[in-house]
């Protein structure tokens, strides 16, 4: 701090006396105009002297050694640097990215910090159509009434039979339910009361040679917890990624806090980064929470992978954004990704020498009695994890968070990559001049809502469109949520009109639904953004 | 209160197959009435209370000060040209209702018009009414001078919505803007009705051999009579009573046209043209009460300020290279273009319509530029190029309506080289990291 007031005060000594040749010049003279050019000129001269003396000094802080990226070595603070928030303690003098566009959706429902052991789900089910980019009907290897192990395969792709998908507690496998065009839609298993595991035979990480890491992760189940951008796929194994990264922070809507999520799994989380760093050929990146009120998990501060920090609103916590401002993809880069949790899983592998599926959920919304965190695993049923949590009949029940989660019901089950579920209220009512005058506050980022004088209320949002479809007619708003050097509308208009180049080019790859569905919430012709780009990554990818 | 009329609503639904036009004329109305219980599907789960029907009142609502000063001022230019009723205040339901009488028949014609057309072309597609008329509908009158004969301002707008918008899709399709196409329309085919000095006090004619006269009074202004007479306050009289002299219903821009700086000071002070007080399209003269209206869309950030800031940038810039181009002494002998070049440049901003294009009509997002540093290009080049119209071209008296429609066809163009220059970025980017 006192470093940049004194910036700040050479600064102002420089400018100082052309301010007063400037005076000058204006009381006396008759042509403004002349004067005023002048003394542009003279401004421009000093200030060309003065960067070139500054970047010199720059230059030469590098060339006597120094190593650290994002520092500045100039006398003058830059304007980022005058106008950067104060930033935590637990920061330190690390670099931090300044995410200056989004938004909080601040709703009502948020989880208790603690967790409720009472609340236990009997049934789970692993749901392929969670895993972008299998076969519709992938190949069963048990059938109705088999008794599993935590960590038995249940099917495969015949794409990729070595991946083998598992499942997620031990007991008997009661039904395989089918969707549309008879895809497998769900494969259910009843728990045991006492789980019962598949022994692995986990090699040591820190001496076995990639091929059998790799190798063992598919056997044992916990290669589908790996997704690979663009497209956000299941991570392909022929593949070696340049970079992996992970976010440790969610800052959607009522999302789980992830330092309360890793407690007590630490072990498992560091062992998962070291084993993650030997899968790819660049780094681990780590997103931190630059605005977090508590101190990051030592989990997360103390482990062998790249600490990046970010301080923003949400979407920050996204990893695309991260990935973004961190080292952006390409259209020939492959990166992987992992959710804190799923980190946790693959290496739980290692120390416990298991498929641990053990998942912290948060049951959060405004229509939940109680929320808070439960203690369960991939794919439990909602209904059985909200048993007498629901305020109202009229709900909706949502794997995930309001952006980019998943409807489902009480019969559904959670998403293999999810760690929420929210419950909001059924919006299918009429609202009389609901445009003009609302009478139920309602999250916007539009100041013709009295919203921005309470900064910190918190809505009861419910699922109303409020508002019909419309052409796309408002600019500049979804620039507004969205860090990122993108034009969000450009590219939607050119997915629709299917200009692949154009597409590539605005950087298609870069994005995936989570990322975009800030801006979808916020549309004021009420777009399917999500869609739309989920359409155009699919265009992408039939493209080769 | 609230279910017997939703019910009652329900109950007279025409059928959507037998009477399209009905059905959507209908849905119109009930929509506007009710918001509907859509719920969202796929995607995200909440939304923005914010939709295009209140986004288009919001810009509806900031033009409510300019509506309420422009009938006031219709009924002031009326009177001082006769010379009576000076004060602010002095016959106030007079020049009130005298611009009611002139404004609500633009208005009923311009609505009654667009939105006959806009429901029409909507019940043809099949889809719901777009609410893109509503803020057009409400700019058109303000643009308007208030003697425009209703025939031509319904030819001008039917032309401007058909062929300005229904023709390339409808709301947020259009290039140009819908206000400024019908206004052109009449510039160009009936330009004596919309330029000149006679256009801009209402009902004072010139007539041969007499000069300029009021015109007798018609029926409406009779039965207000009637009525104020009822009160015991002033009337309207019969009317036809001629003009104080000097008269010439010029407005300050052409006064500057012809002479400079010096004779817009000779007939209007800078305070008159700040707050108003002079002749002009309805909703274009009082300063202020625009400053208001843009000053409420910025905040609600329905209208970009960069558009608003560039383009005030962009006059200044234009208007300091002509300062600086003009000669330094001014005689009489001085061309009038000279003169015009010499009007020192923040006066720009008192004259003519430069806020109001600022405020409603450049940022219309449908036809501005979309992207950010293409809207300040956007911005800058027509506060230029409307600059150079107004004072260069001796054939047109006021720049922005022109500028901004040209500005508007090469939008999409600014957006490209944004959009490219970003691709070019991101190639960079993405080589620098894979290598």
């Amino acid at each position: 701090m006192k470093n940049k007031a004194n910036s700040l005060w050479l600064l102002a000594m420089i400018f100082l006396p052309t301010g007063a040749v400037m005076g000058q010049s204006g009381s006396s003279g008759s042509n403004i105009l002349i004067y005023s050019l002048i003394a542009v000129a003279v401004l421009i001269f000093f200030y060309l002297l003065v960067q070139v003396a500054d970047n010199l000094l720059a230059i030469e802080a590098r060339q006597s050694g120094s190593q650290r990226k994002g520092v500045n070595y100039g006398i003058f603070p830059r304007i980022s640097e005058i106008f950067a928030p104060k930033l935590p303690s637990f920061v330190e003098d690390s670099p931090v990215t300044v995410l200056k566009r989004g938004h909080n959706i601040l709703l009502q429902g948020e989880a208790a910090a603690r967790i409720d052991e009472s609340v236990e789900a009997q049934t789970f089910a692993v749901q392929p159509f969670n895993f972008k980019g299998i076969a519709p009907i992938p190949k069963m290897l048990v059938e109705v009434g088999a008794e599993v192990k935590a960590g038995d395969p249940l099917f495969f792709d015949k794409a990729n039979p070595e991946i083998h998908y598992v499942a997620p507690v031990s007991g008997e496998v009661i039904a395989i339910n089918r969707g549309a065009k008879r895809a497998i839609s769900e494969v259910v298993i009843l728990a045991d009361k006492t789980q019962k595991y598949r022994s692995l035979n986990a090699p040591d990480p820190a001496s076995a040679s990639r091929e059998d890491l790799v190798k063992f992760l598919m056997d044992s189940g916990a290669w589908p917890l790996i997704k690979q951008r663009p497209f956000n796929l299941l991570a392909d194994p022929a593949e070696t990624p340049r970079d992996i990264f992970v976010s440790t922070f969610d800052s959607a809507p009522l999302a789980p806090d992830q330092n309360f999520v890793v407690q007590g799994r630490e072990a498992a989380f560091r062992k998962g980064i070291d084993v993650l760093s030997k899968l790819t050929s660049g780094k681990v990146y780590l997103g931190l929470n630059a605005k977090s009120a508590s101190v990051p998990s030592k989990a997360f501060t103390e482990s062998n992978a790249e600490v990046r920090w970010f301080y923003g609103k949400h979407p920050a916590g996204n990893v695309g954004i991260q990935i973004h401002h961190i080292r952006p993809i390409g259209p020939k880069d492959k990166v992987w990704t992992l959710g804190v949790q799923e980190v946790i899983t693959l290496g739980a592998l290692f120390t416990e020498n298991r498929f641990n599926a053990e998942r912290i959920v948060a049951l959060t919304g405004a229509e939940l009695k109680d929320p808070v965190y439960v203690r369960t695993s991939i794919g439990a049923n909602l209904g059985e994890l909200l048993k007498d949590n629901l305020k109202a009949e009229n709900t909706r029940m949502i794997t995930g968070d309001v952006l980019s989660g998943r409807k489902s019901g009480p019969e559904g089950f959670l998403d293999f990559y999810d760690d929420q579920v929210t419950v909001v209220e059924e919006g299918d009512y009429y609202e009389l001049f609901g445009w003009l005058l609302p009478i139920e506050p309602r999250p916007s980022i539009s100041n013709s809502f009295p919203n921005f004088l309470f900064p910190n209320l918190k809505f009861k949002a419910n699922t109303n469109s409020h508002g019909e479809r419309r052409a796309f007619v408002v600019t500049g708003q979804y620039e507004e949520v969205l860090p990122m050097d993108v034009y969000p509308q450009a590219l939607m208009k050119s997915i629709l009109n299917g200009e692949f180049e154009r597409m590539e080019g605005l950087g298609i790859y870069e994005l995936v639904e989570e990322d975009v569905a800030l801006c979808e919430f916020v549309c004021t012709s009420k777009q399917p953004l999500q869609q739309i780009l989920r359409q155009g990554l699919e265009m992408m990818r039939e493209q080769g | 209160m609230k279910k017997s009329l939703l019910n009652f609503f329900k109950r007279i639904e025409p059928d959507k197959k037998k009477s399209p036009f009905l059905h959507t004329a209908y849905d119109a109305f009930f929509t506007f009435a009710f918001t509907p219980n859509t719920t969202t599907k796929g995607g995200v789960h909440i939304r923005d209370g914010m939709d295009l029907k209140r986004l288009m009142v919001q810009v509806v609502l900031a033009l409510q000060l300019c509506y309420l000063y422009g009938t006031y001022n219709i009924g002031q230019q009326h009177f001082e040209a006769l010379g009576m009723y000076g004060g602010f205040f002095e016959g106030f339901h007079l020049k009130l209702f005298h611009g009611l009488i002139k404004i609500l028949p633009i208005f009923i014609v311009t609505n009654v018009v667009g939105l006959g057309i806009e429901f029409w072309y909507s019940a043809k597609r099949g889809h719901a009414v777009e609410e893109g008329f509503l803020v057009s509908g409400a700019l058109i009158p303000l643009i308007m001078p208030p003697d425009i004969p209703l025939w031509m301002l319904g030819l001008s707008v039917a032309f401007a919505v058909i062929l300005g918008k229904e023709a390339f899709g409808g709301t947020g399709m259009n290039i140009w803007n819908v206000a400024l196409l019908s206004r052109v329309f009449i510039f160009f085919a009936y330009p004596t009705f919309i330029s000149g000095d006679e256009v801009w006090v209402s009902d004072i004619h010139k007539i041969k051999d007499i000069g300029y006269q009021s015109v007798q009074y018609g029926w409406a202004h009779h039965f207000f009579d009637w009525i104020f007479s009822g009160f015991g306050w002033s009337t309207f009289g019969n009317g036809a009573q001629s003009v104080i002299d000097g008269y010439t219903g010029a407005t300050p821009l052409a006064l500057a046209a012809k002479g400079g700086w010096d004779n817009v000071l000779n007939v209007y002070s800078t305070h008159q043209m700040w707050w108003g007080d002079i002749p002009g399209s309805i909703g274009e003269t009082s300063k202020p009460l625009i400053i208001l209206g843009a000053l409420y869309l910025v905040f609600t950030k329905i209208a970009d300020w960069r558009i608003m800031v560039s383009m005030v940038l962009g006059c200044t810039f234009m208007g300091l290279i002509m300062n600086g181009m003009a000669p330094d002494q001014i005689t009489a002998d001085t061309e009038n273009i000279f003169k015009f070049m010499a009007v020192p440049w923040y006066y720009h901003f008192y004259m003519g319509s430069f806020l109001f294009a600022m405020a409603f009509m450049a940022t219309d997002p449908v036809t501005a530029a979309s992207t950010r540093p293409g809207k300040w290009v956007y911005g800058f080049l027509i506060g230029a190029v409307g600059l150079i119209i107004r004072v260069w071209n001796p054939a047109y008296p006021e720049g922005w309506m022109l500028a901004i429609l040209f500005m508007n066809t090469f939008s999409a163009l600014i957006d490209n080289v944004v959009l490219n220059a970003n691709m070019k970025r991101r190639q960079k980017r993405t080589a620098a990291v894979s290598s």
